[in-house]
């Protein structure tokens, strides 16, 4: 049977074991002579049967699963040709994988050599095989723990308790899965960053000021030895985040006051969602709204007042950048700063204070942490913005503070290190995964920073 | 002990047995009040309220009250709640301004001066008209900063050493100033609930008000801080006019001179406490104080 129809039938089963279970439990509480009196409710019995039928079933078939390609493939190589072995581990698994492939194929040529037709054959019935093996476990396995599970509930009267504690269970499962996944990626990008480092010097790439990352992939090609200077990638995408923050900082700030203190119900139900879409424009919409609207608009500007304005400006990519992450700081300041206590601003008007001294003297300290927490966050939104920077930022990287000139940054890098094809263990590839990593820990740490400061000023003040 | 025992018997003259009082008759009651049972105005009143009607949206909350404030002297406010008597001590500061719906008619004055007028800047009130929140709100700012705030918004310090002075005598005068002299830089926040509405007390005073509004000021707050307010009020009396809002009837009775007893929006009777609480004239206020319903 295949896999599809497996799963449906355990889940079949499964209902069918709560629907029994539950019903058993209405006509009997289990184990209890006072019908009254039941422990549990009766879905509790039939959550308890329902898990009993179907977790013992899904594990087996999903470690099945994840152990039935490696016991074939052994086989197989088992019986590969003696000039296959002959060649080495490599070999075999590359003749695996061919014989692998072919099967899953629609049509075999014809002209295959006998011995591949052979193993062919013997990896379909040996897949056969297993399928039947597992279907047999399988039934074997479901029908043992529907026993267990009747005997269990018949003797266990505490079901809910169980299912309760399953519940808990389940959610740390599910909460792991993403730690598991970030810690995964961090030590993936980790491991390629080491592989790195051992190519380049750490110091060599976090103080270097010259990025060239153009390797020799001949030994016989003329220059191009590389240079892994980080410097002026850092430099580019400080630079490109602190005008977007100049630009969403104060605009953001100015209208999340506005909306939390001065805007009706009305007008504000009505303002909040329309900033709200500006986060909603997908980014590479706002990439050649900067590329082809606001960076030539800069150029003829700046040239009629006799500046030499680049046109792919740091100056542009990082207004539009800001105009993006207005959101991030009106939204969520608009929210802390709602969330301030009506009994301090009426504390303030009852002392004879103007709206603009309660908003700049008690309203704004109180919800300070929250509008930190905002802005950290657009900056590590800005930090690791990639497609407006790819689209309307340079690709040279220029150690300049100069907002009129082009530079470029380390998400932009990061790209064209790994865009068309490459090899992976170059210093030129790997080096996407040291900037990664930076980047990583740099963002990490303004997490860090947000989370300290609210944290310190909401000891203060509570 | 015979079956026909009641709770009457054990407790004679329990409010719980007493016949209670109807819905219906209250509002039969409320119905049959044509203006106000006692004396509304005083001489040389501080504040006259007159005809003052209250809406918030369509909804009249406060019907046609006149009262007065005298000089140097507590009154309370006593009633049900949802009777309006907050929502008429936040017209004399115009603090329902700060709420978009809300509409105040009829006149008030301060000193014969009507406070409700487009000259009257509701800013240049509140600082005249100071107000005592239910729940003590401290700024998040030190114990210093927050008695400092009000002279600072309003200019009233030259320099250091005045604000200084005003802050430390504001301290005193709210009885708060020696269990906090040595920390006056800790946060207002840090204080316990009765030290807190005591500091609200000094920052009212810091700004030299002439009438402090207080609105159940110790409704949070346990019996021996409940005290010290109280002891305090009758302190503050002597320099201002003290309009306070209370649900206790015992501390209306020890606080104030006269009461207000206001029910459904209406301001039902207004005397001298001892003879609001010694002798009610009004049905409705007898039941109120005697405990029928409230």
């Amino acid at each position: 049977m295949s896999l599809n129809t497996l799963f449906l039938i355990i889940l079949l089963l499964s209902i069918a074991s709560y629907v029994y279970a539950r019903r058993r439990a209405f006509v009997n509480a289990f184990g209890q002579t006072d019908n009254k009196r039941r422990h549990s409710l009766p879905a509790h019995y039939g959550y308890l049967l329902a898990m009993w039928c179907a977790l013992p079933a899904l594990a087996l078939l999903i470690s099945w699963k994840l152990i039935e390609p490696g016991i074939i493939s052994n086989m197989l190589s088992s019986s590969a040709p003696t000039e296959v072995k002959a060649a080495g581990e490599t070999a075999v698994g590359l003749y695996n994988n061919e014989i692998f492939y072919l099967a899953d194929a629609d049509s075999i040529s014809q002209d295959l050599p006998a011995h591949k037709t052979a193993a062919i054959q013997r990896l379909q019935s040996l897949r056969t095989a297993s399928k039947i093996l597992l279907t047999l476990i399988l039934s074997g396995v479901i029908g043992l723990s529907l026993l267990l599970g009747l005997r269990h509930v018949n003797r266990e009267p505490r079901a809910r308790v169980i299912v309760e504690s399953f519940i808990q269970v389940f959610l740390v499962v599910c909460a792991s899965i993403a730690i598991l996944t970030t810690i995964g990626i961090v030590l993936s990008v980790l491991f390629e960053s080491l592989r790195f480092f051992q190519q380049v010097g750490f110091i060599d790439f976090i103080t270097g000021t010259s990025w060239s990352p153009q390797t020799a992939i001949r030994s016989d090609q003329v220059g191009s030895s590389g240079s892994f200077g980080a410097i002026p990638l850092f430099t580019g995408t400080l630079l490109i985040s602190a005008i977007a923050l100049i630009v969403a900082v104060p605009l953001g700030l100015m209208s999340a006051i506005y909306l939390a203190e001065y805007a009706s119900s009305r007008a504000r139900s009505t303002i909040k969602p329309l900033l709200e879409i500006l986060a909603g424009i997908p980014t590479v919409v706002y990439g050649f709204f900067a590329a082809l609207t606001v960076a030539p608009a800069m150029r003829s500007f700046g040239q009629s007042i006799g500046l030499s304005v680049s046109s792919e400006s740091a100056l542009a990519a990082g207004v539009v950048m800001g105009i993006m992450i207005i959101p991030f700081v009106s939204s969520l300041s608009d929210d802390v700063i709602t969330a301030v206590p009506q009994s301090m601003r009426d504390a303030s008007f009852g002392l004879g204070a103007t709206q603009s001294e309660t908003i700049r003297k008690v309203v704004f300290p109180a919800a300070l942490p929250g509008i930190v927490s905002s802005v950290l966050l657009a900056a590590s939104r800005a930090i690791g913005e990639t497609m407006i920077v790819v689209m309307a930022a340079g690709l040279a990287a220029k150690l300049t503070a100069n907002p009129l000139e082009a530079v470029t940054t380390v998400t932009v890098q990061i790209v064209t290190l790994l865009t068309g094809d490459q090899e992976f263990d170059s210093a030129k590839t790997l080096a996407a995964f040291a900037l990664g990593l930076m980047l990583f820990v740099t963002t990490l740490l303004l997490n860090v920073i947000a989370l300290y400061t609210v944290r310190r000023y909401r000891e203060q003040y509570e | 002990m015979s079956t026909s025992t009641t709770l009457n018997d054990i407790i004679p003259g329990s409010p719980a047995i007493q016949e209670s009082t109807k819905v219906d008759d209250v509002t039969a009651m409320l119905d049959s009040i044509e203006g106000t049972v006692g004396t509304t105005r005083v001489e040389n009143p501080k504040m006259e309220m007159r005809e003052v009607d209250v809406f918030y949206a369509d909804k009249q909350a406060i019907y046609d009250v006149d009262l007065d404030v005298a000089r140097n002297e507590v009154i309370a406010m006593i009633g049900p709640s949802g009777c309006g008597k907050s929502t008429f001590l936040r017209c004399l500061n115009r603090m329902n301004d700060t709420i978009p719906i809300c509409r105040v008619t009829g006149s008030i004055t301060l000193d014969g001066v009507d406070i409700n007028t487009r000259e009257q800047d509701p800013v240049l009130l509140r600082a005249r008209v100071g107000m005592v929140f239910q729940k003590p709100n401290p700024f998040a700012k030190s114990i210093f900063d927050n008695v400092a705030y009000g002279p600072r918004i309003h200019g009233l310090a030259a320099n250091r050493a005045e604000l200084d002075e005003i802050v430390i005598s504001s301290l005193k005068r709210a009885g708060l100033y020696d269990e906090v002299k040595s920390r006056l830089d800790a946060p207002g926040t840090s204080l316990s609930g009765g030290q807190q509405q005591r500091l609200c007390i000094a920052r009212t005073i810091a700004v030299n008000p002439e009438v402090i509004l207080m609105d159940e000021p110790c409704s949070a707050l346990d019996p021996i801080a409940t005290a010290r307010i109280e002891e305090l009020i009758d302190e503050l009396r002597e320099n201002y006019a003290i309009a306070i809002v209370t649900h206790s009837m015992q501390q209306a009775a020890r606080v104030s001179q006269r009461t207000a007893y206001f029910h459904l929006g209406k301001l039902v009777e207004v005397g001298k406490t001892n003879d609001i609480f010694t002798n009610p004239q009004h049905d409705l206020t007898e039941n109120y104080i005697t405990g029928r319903f409230g």
